[in-house]
Parts: C-alpha cells; structure tokens; sequence
C-alpha cells in the first residue's frame, strides 16, 4: 500500500510573529520556517506503518513556493521515499490545496493519505477533510490512533468528552492529533540520504487545476492586549480580591 | 437570506454550543433554520425549537446520524444546502470534523473559528494562534463556518416555538462506521460552558497529584478542570482537558490557573477569561503577564490553602 503525506512549510511553532505595521499580514520575512508539527506527525505516522509492513511506500507532498523542498527533505529525511512539491507562488487557501491533493490522488492511488489536522499559520483545520470529500473517500479526523488491516483502518478519535473510535474502508484519509505519535529526531545520515531521494516537480496546470480564492484578507491586526493585573501577597488577599473586586465567587 | 445552524447534540440533548452558534448566524443578518440530524433525537429537535430566534427546525431523524458520522451528516447538510447563504457549524471537534466536507462540494471557502461578525460576508478569525485577528471577505455566494462559541453570548434556550419540520433524509455511507466511544462522564460542566475552570500544568509533577491538587478546588467552586499542553504531554492529565490553541479554546469568568508557565499556545485558549488568576513559584512566568491576579507562591501549600478558604 502506497501512503501519501501531506507537509505545509509554515513559520516554527517557536516564533512569536509580528503584525506588519500596515495590516496586510504577519511579518514572515526572516523568520525560522520549520514543518508544520501535525504535518511531522503524518509523516512520522507513515513511517511507522512502512516499518510495521502495512505499508510500502510513502509520498511526500508539498504545495507552495520552491522553499518548500525544505520540508519534503525533512519529510525524507523521517522517511518517506519520494517528494512531490507543487509549485506556485500563489497564495494557496485550503480548498485550493485539497483541490491540488486530490489530483495527486487520482495520479498516485494511495491506500491512505494522512495530513496534518490544523496549520499553525492559518489555523484553518479543513483541508484533510476538503481532500475527503473531493475524492469522495471516507475520513478519520484528529486521530490519537490509527491500526490498519484487511482493506480497513481503525481509527481512535480524539473528541470532545473523550476518545471515539471509527472503522474506515481504505483508500481513507486521517488527520493527526497531537498525541497520536512523537516524531523521530533526524540524524545527520538520514539528511544526507534524504538529498538523494527523488523529488518531482509539478505546477498547479499540470495537475489540471485552477488556483482560486474563496476568500479575500482585508486586513490583520493585534489582538487586543490584556495588561497585567497585580500580584497579591497571599492567599488570603487573592480571596478579598475575588470577593470584593473581581466578584467572581 | 437564511442561515442554517447544524445543532450538536447527543440525540438526547442539545449541547450549549448551539446557542452560541445561533447568535452568530442572527449576526448574519438572516431568519436562522436549525438542522437536527440524530437517531431517535425528538428531545434535541424539541430543545431546538425553543431557541429564541430560530424560525424553524429541521429534523433529520436516521441510524445514519446517530454518531454524528461527518460523511453521512455532511452529504445531509449539502442536500439542504441549496436554500441557504449561511451555513454555520460550533467550531468544536464535531463541528471542525464535517464543515469542511460541506465546504468542499459546495466549493465555498470555509472561514473557520469566526469571532465576529460584520455584516453577511465579512467575518473576524484569529489566526497563528490568536497572536494575529484576520478580517476576511468571502468571496463565494455559500459561506460555510465555524463559529469560535467564545465570541459570541448563547442565544437564550427556551421561550421560542419555532416549528419542526421532518424531512428525508440521505442513505448512510457504507464507507464509515462507528466502533466504539469512551467518553469520560463527568459532573462537571463542560469546559467550554464553564463559568470557572482551575487548570493544572506540568508543575503538578503526576497525574495522583494534578487529581489530588486540582479536584478539591474544583469541586469548591463547581469548576471544570482544565490542563496546559504539557501537563497533558506528560501524562498528568487527559488530552480532551487541554486548553490552547490545539486543544479547548475557553473564556469562564474566572480563570485559575496553577503551575502553567503560560506558553504562548496555552495564552491563545484562555486569555479571553473574564478575571484570571495565575499562581506559580517562578516570577518571571509569562502568565503573569495575562493575569488579573497573580500569586507566587508554590501550588502544593497555595492551592489547598484557597481550597480550605473559599
């Protein structure tokens, strides 16, 4: 079975970002670009269904600008055998990505496609899905979870409440929790390895697909800004404070 | 212009994102329908149609809804689609899990984890975890969104009548099928409903601890318990208690938050608290920096001392 992976190069989880002063967007220039943590999960995921057997082969793909080789060689460098980047300087919203994997899907025919369930820049959480429905595959979304065997993958879910756990028929795609795995470090070998390994590039009118935008951004400002109260000496102040100036118990 | 609410439900009840969902579609300046898809869920229809400001319900009763499965629900929700301009789910992880799926055939953008609303197309969503707002004009005619139930007040629960309407629904998807759920029953509210919440970090040092500490307190002050990111990690706590920006997004009235360093990804899910207390041994802490009160103290003598006092 071939397992396709998605990865979004996105500024590192560690960086604090900063809204251009005139509100068109966040200052991303100069900034760590790192993979996307949910994204790291998939491609970690993947892999460990290769070394388990239940898998053959795993393509990484990455739509964006040409920096995006980056992450497919971090994804290689996890484990995956091959790249895909999809090249386009356009800005690319969730739909048009799902409308560019599912293109992959009917080129590649993968057993599974796993992506991450949220970018930390847009903070969207749809495109796993969006690819599902396009394709008209079944989903198993913010897996904690994911066993695969006789044409089926049984996914445990992390819901609100608890966990639920749902039987897909394969070809499926899943979405990643955060606790579904950790992420291997890569070592010195794998990156040089993963230089190797074959990447293919394709353009968006390649895949037959046309780029749109469902939405326009008309501006980004800061949130407002909450202020530090005071710091009370003890317990007992804390409890006056809640009491009598807060008024909240 | 009519927007369609889809109610989250267990079949017998009606959750309280609905009503914070239903607020938001009135924001959108249209009648508001609610769609009931369950198993067996009269009382959720019943419950929905005494939301004041829903014109009308719309149940959609079938074994295929009775988890809430996304494909089945969603492929429900397209069939409707077509008299709607607004289409608005909770943005919990039912509501994130089928919205998209609508998105996508009715190829609409999605605006995910709206906050406000301004008028009919354009909406406000925070984005890299909270530390930016985006305003975004859709640009389709259908708008399929999630609403961040924080942002907006619940619409009251009783005193409307709106009528209920059975429809017909659409055949079960053979390609998914519920297993099991294990769901952590509790007496506690919700953590997204909750009026106070008490959270524990990695600072409680085991899950015997972060029980042993943080239950008494809650249960003082009839609290939802909630956990950082780290203190979930390491094991001390379960994932559906995390609040932050890959976990619960929560605005109680009053925050207490015991042994949380105050990471960036946790400030995103809690700093719309109404009054927020942070009690950590460390000074320089950065959720000192969002707190109404702070208490540097050690949480293992200053928790249970609140405890005893309250």
């Amino acid at each position: 079975m071939k397992i396709l992976v998605a990865v979004k190069r996105v500024v590192d989880y560690n960086v604090k970002v900063r809204v251009k002063s005139d509100h068109t967007g966040v200052d991303i220039a100069n900034v760590k670009m790192s993979m996307n943590p949910f994204d790291e999960i998939a491609v970690e995921e993947a892999v460990r269904l290769k070394e388990k057997g239940a898998a053959t082969e795993i393509v990484a793909v990455s739509c964006g600008p040409a920096r995006c080789e980056e992450t497919l060689r971090t994804a290689m460098a996890i484990g995956a055998d091959r790249g895909i980047l999809v090249e386009t300087t356009e800005e690319l919203q969730p739909l048009a990505v799902a409308k560019l994997l599912k293109a992959l899907v009917d080129r590649e025919q993968p057993g599974l496609v796993i992506l991450g369930k949220q970018a930390i820049d847009d903070d969207c959480n749809q495109t796993g899905q969006m690819l599902a429905a396009l394709a008209d595959l079944p989903q198993a979304t913010f897996a904690s979870k994911v066993e695969v065997a006789e044409g089926k993958a049984t996914v445990t879910r992390e819901v609100d409440g608890g966990l639920e756990t749902i039987s897909v028929s394969l070809p499926a795609v899943v979405t990643t929790d955060l606790r579904l795995n950790e992420p291997r470090y890569v070592t010195l070998p794998n990156i040089m390895k993963a230089k190797k390994k074959p990447l293919e590039t394709v353009k968006p009118e390649d895949l037959g697909v046309a780029l749109t935008s469902y939405l326009t951004t008309l501006k980004v400002t800061e949130p407002a800004k909450r202020s530090a109260g005071i710091k009370v000496p003890d317990v007992a102040a804390l409890v006056q404070k809640l009491k009598t100036e807060a008024k909240v118990i | 212009m009519t927007a369609l609410v889809i109610a989250e439900h267990d079949n017998a009840r009606l959750k309280g994102t609905t009503l914070n969902t239903v607020t938001a579609a009135l924001a959108c300046g249209s009648d508001v329908h609610i769609l009931v898809a369950g198993h067996n869920a009269s009382d959720a229809a019943e419950a929905a149609a005494g939301i004041v400001g829903v014109a009308k319900v719309i149940r959609a009763d079938s074994e295929a809804f009775a988890h809430g499965l996304a494909e089945n629900v969603a492929a429900q929700v397209v069939a409707l689609a077509g008299d709607y301009s607004h289409i608005l789910f909770p943005a919990t992880a039912s509501g994130k899990n089928i919205a998209p799926r609508v998105a996508a055939v009715l190829d609409a953008g999605q605006i995910s984890e709206v906050t406000k609303i301004h008028g009919t197309d354009t909406f406000e969503r925070p984005i890299y975890a909270g530390n930016a707002i985006a305003t975004v004009q859709s640009l389709t005619e259908k708008n399929v969104i999630t609403v961040r139930t924080t942002g907006f007040d619940p619409a009251a629960a009783t005193g409307g009548s709106a009528a209920i309407e059975q429809i017909a629904t659409v055949p079960a998807s053979s390609k998914s099928t519920f297993v099991s759920a294990e769901l952590v029953k509790s007496d506690r509210p919700e953590l997204t409903a909750a009026k106070v919440i008490v959270s524990g970090g990695r600072a409680l040092g085991s899950s015997e601890k972060f029980i042993a500490i943080m239950t008494p307190l809650a249960d003082k002050l009839g609290a939802a318990i909630g956990a950082s990111r780290a203190a979930v990690d390491a094991g001390y706590a379960a994932n559906d208690l995390q609040v932050g920006q890959t976990g619960k997004i929560v605005a109680p009235q009053l925050y207490i938050a015991a042994g949380i360093s105050g990471a960036i990804q946790h400030l995103a899910g809690m700093k719309d608290s109404k009054v927020i207390v942070a009690i950590n041994k460390d000074p320089e802490a950065p959720i000192f920096s969002v707190a109404d009160y702070g208490l540097e103290a050690d949480l293992f003598t200053a928790v249970p001392e609140l405890t005893k006092a309250l």
